[in-house]
């Protein structure tokens, strides 16, 4: 794992004295919300329905046992004694007050943690490939490059007021783990015919009201040129993003207005120039000295035998354990999708007990996945039936990682000041439906994702299955969307037709499913059965006689 | 306005000319783009140093010929949000290499000073009670910044290099 060093540990000491004095104007009337705004953002801190939300920076979702104590420690200490884990791999507190943010945040300066950029026009935490460093399909781990983008982007000085947020993520993988072209810039790290590594850069991607899959706008960036086109592309989007419309401001406007060859053009002239200047060229040694920091923990040579144990294991093991690339390891996906839980919270026992589960089998790492689970990256295989074991007791060996109660949701209309619709209640009641652990395995890999508004945190646009929820005249309605991707194989999924009333989304989407199983063939997943036969089987059926279109 | 320039407050030895209003007879003059375009050789003539203020959506490019011969570029903040003049004042300072005045005028913040000096800014038009520890403060928040900008000031990357290169 990365290490502050003077500099770095300096930088966010400060940055929360920076911010302690900001709370302090804004407590005295000095700011007004207005202008506290946009720097309470640059923190992470919300105004959200009931409360202050804080959201706290897990760069690339990678932890360490003693940041997931003091995690639970914030919990207990300045909240209702639970955490929520998001979507891009951070960790939201729902209650704290104003007055103990900056102390929360000097807490979690001790730990080499901060909530720096996890909201506003900036650039945003960097996500990645929550298997990085451990997958056994990696060319290459993606956190070093993260952490310099990481680096790189903290207080840019002239990209902090950007028309809207952005976000980049990075993958090592041919297999997309982390949506990489739904992002406003994404790294995927790609070999060259000369055996080298560099990256391939999309950009334009996103969710939201009007989803984009990004484009390709570098084929292969050298490894010293990144920041150059990182700040290349965004000097583009600074420049000339919309800033007179809050729904076309993102980047993929911008992309889509431009095209891929007037993008591609006007990157490569900034990134001429900023080349040649040189000052942002990435020298070898520093790459050297981040990679040092990542560099695999040594793997003890064990034989590559998986033990055997009760069926209750064995049924978390098809699901929850993940090919390493070490002979005798495994990756661990501990779910946060109890059935009828809500999708992604942990509570300060579990963040403390968790701790101890990682320092005594999990070389005390963790990391977040975009699909709001835990994993341990690396874990022996022989220790897995322990592991197992202690997950159960702690609530957390749901063995339903991939399967349809794994859903994504994002907090919706019982926290959020921007949702239309509730979210959490939909994903529990269908968790509930689909509890049969037969019947998910019979289903297979299927992902829900759910959306309390159109801004799409829950990303339903990605979904196999999506679901929006909407307001009617106060009433909520939800949207299914079929056939949606957030893989390399990535699509944006079909909006059914009209929405379905609270009571009635879990029948129509266990219609959708009836009508899969009868159409699937041989080892086709629900995707791919969607994209053979196309919507109407599927619409034809989810308007069911006892089920009412809502409009 | 006062007007805040190496450090210190300043006598403003500008007049910003309104479109449309009569030249005055003392001092520098600083006049809208289009103005500018419109009577550039008469400014020049008569009227210099001369300085042009840009709105947030007119990229300094257009200026490029004329820059050798302009004294100050006014950067407008119509909202603290709108950050494009960050990337203006960037491209004037590194890309043409401009070395006159780069000020900043509008509806900025405190907490945006600092990142206006790093992107070339050296001159700010601040509220009638704007003090200078303000100013101080501003400037001296952050010690060491991560990315180089057009400030010239030392990176932490560059820090680390030179403090371990003595081991």
């Amino acid at each position: 794992m990365y290490r502050y060093d003077e500099f770095d540990a300096r930088f966010v000491a400060e940055r929360v004295e920076q911010f302690r004095g900001q709370v302090a104007r804004r407590l005295s009337g000095e700011l007004n919300e207005d202008q506290f705004k946009p720097l309470r953002l640059m923190n992470g801190l919300y105004l959200q329905l009931h409360a202050y939300m804080l959201r706290i920076a897990v760069p690339y979702g990678t932890l360490s046992a003693k940041q997931l104590r003091m995690l639970a420690h914030i919990a207990r200490k300045y909240d209702k004694g639970y955490g929520h884990f998001t979507t891009r791999q951070n960790i939201q507190f729902n209650w704290p007050k104003l007055v103990d943010v900056p102390d929360i945040l000097a807490d979690l300066a001790t730990v080499e943690m901060h909530a720096i950029q996890t909201s506003g026009n900036c650039i945003r935490n960097v996500t990645a490939d929550h298997f990085a460093g451990a997958a056994a399909d990696e060319i290459e781990d993606p956190r070093p490059i993260a952490e310099i983008i990481r680096q790189w982007s903290s207080l840019h000085p002239e990209f902090s007021f950007l028309p809207r947020k952005f976000k980049i993520a990075v993958g090592g993988s041919p297999n997309d783990r982390a949506a990489l072209k739904f992002h406003d810039m994404a790294l995927e790290i790609v070999k060259n015919d000369a055996g080298e590594t560099g990256y391939r850069v999309y950009v334009g991607g996103g969710m939201g009201r009007t989803p984009y899959i990004g484009y390709v706008v570098g084929d292969f960036v050298a490894k010293p040129d990144i920041l150059a086109f990182l700040e290349s592309v965004m000097r583009v989007y600074n420049e000339q993003g919309r800033r007179d419309n809050l729904y076309k401001s993102r980047i993929k406007i911008l992309a889509n207005a431009l095209g891929p060859d007037e993008m591609r053009r006007q990157t490569m002239v900034e990134f001429e120039e900023i080349k040649k200047a040189g000052t942002l060229q990435v020298p070898r040694e520093e790459l050297h000295r981040i990679d040092a920091y990542f560099a695999p923990p040594e793997f003890e040579p064990l034989p590559d035998e998986m033990p055997a144990s009760d069926v209750d294991f064995e049924n978390w093991l098809k699901t929850n354990v993940a090919k390493h690339r070490a002979p005798g390891y495994a990756i661990a996906t501990i779910s946060l999708k109890p059935i009828g839980g809500v999708p992604g919270d942990a509570t300060h026992e579990q963040l403390d007990a968790l701790a101890d589960l990682m320092d005594r089998f999990g070389m005390s790492e963790i990391r977040v996945s975009h699909e709001q689970n835990l994993v341990l990256p690396h874990v022996k295989k022989r220790d897995l039936p322990a592991i197992f074991a202690r997950l159960k007791e702690l609530g957390l060996a749901t063995p339903n990682a991939g399967l349809i109660t794994d859903i994504i949701a994002c907090p919706g209309l019982d926290y959020c000041d921007l949702a239309n619709a509730r979210s959490i209640p939909i994903a529990q009641k269908i968790s509930e439906r689909f509890a049969d652990l037969d019947r998910q395995h019979h289903i297979g890999e299927l992902k829900i994702k759910i959306s309390g508004c159109i801004n799409a945190c829950g990303h339903h646009h990605a979904g196999h299955i999506g679901i929006l929820g909407v307001d009617k005249k106060g009433v909520e309605f939800y949207q299914l969307q079929l056939g949606g991707s957030g893989a390399e194989d990535a699509s944006i999924g079909e909006i059914m037709g009209p929405g379905f009333g609270q009571d009635d989304i879990a029948d129509a989407v266990e219609r959708v499913i009836g009508c899969y199983l009868e159409l699937r063939k041989d080892g086709e997943r629900f995707l791919d059965t969607y994209r053979r036969v196309g919507m109407t089987p599927f619409k034809n059926v989810a308007y069911g006689q006892d089920l009412h279109a809502a409009y | 306005m006062p007007l805040i320039k190496g450090g210190q407050f300043v006598e403003d030895p500008f007049f910003f000319v309104p479109d449309g209003k009569a030249f005055p007879e003392e001092k520098g003059t600083i006049v809208t783009l289009a103005r500018f375009q419109g009577e550039k050789e008469n400014l020049f003539a008569h009227h210099t140093p001369v300085g042009v203020r840009l709105a947030s959506n007119e990229n300094p490019q257009v200026l490029k010929a004329d820059l050798p011969r302009l004294a100050v570029i006014v950067l407008e903040f119509p909202k603290f949000r709108d950050g494009r003049a960050f990337s203006w004042a960037r491209m004037l300072r590194t890309r043409f290499d401009y070395k006159g005045e780069i000020r900043a005028t509008g509806d900025f913040l405190f907490d945006q000073i600092a990142f206006m000096a790093r992107t070339g800014f050296d001159a700010w038009e601040v509220r009638q009670d704007f003090t200078l520890d303000e100013f101080q403060r501003a400037m001296t928040e952050i010690s060491h910044p991560y990315q180089p900008a057009a400030d010239g000031k030392k990176t932490i990357r560059e820090l680390r290099a030179s403090t371990s290169s003595g081991t």
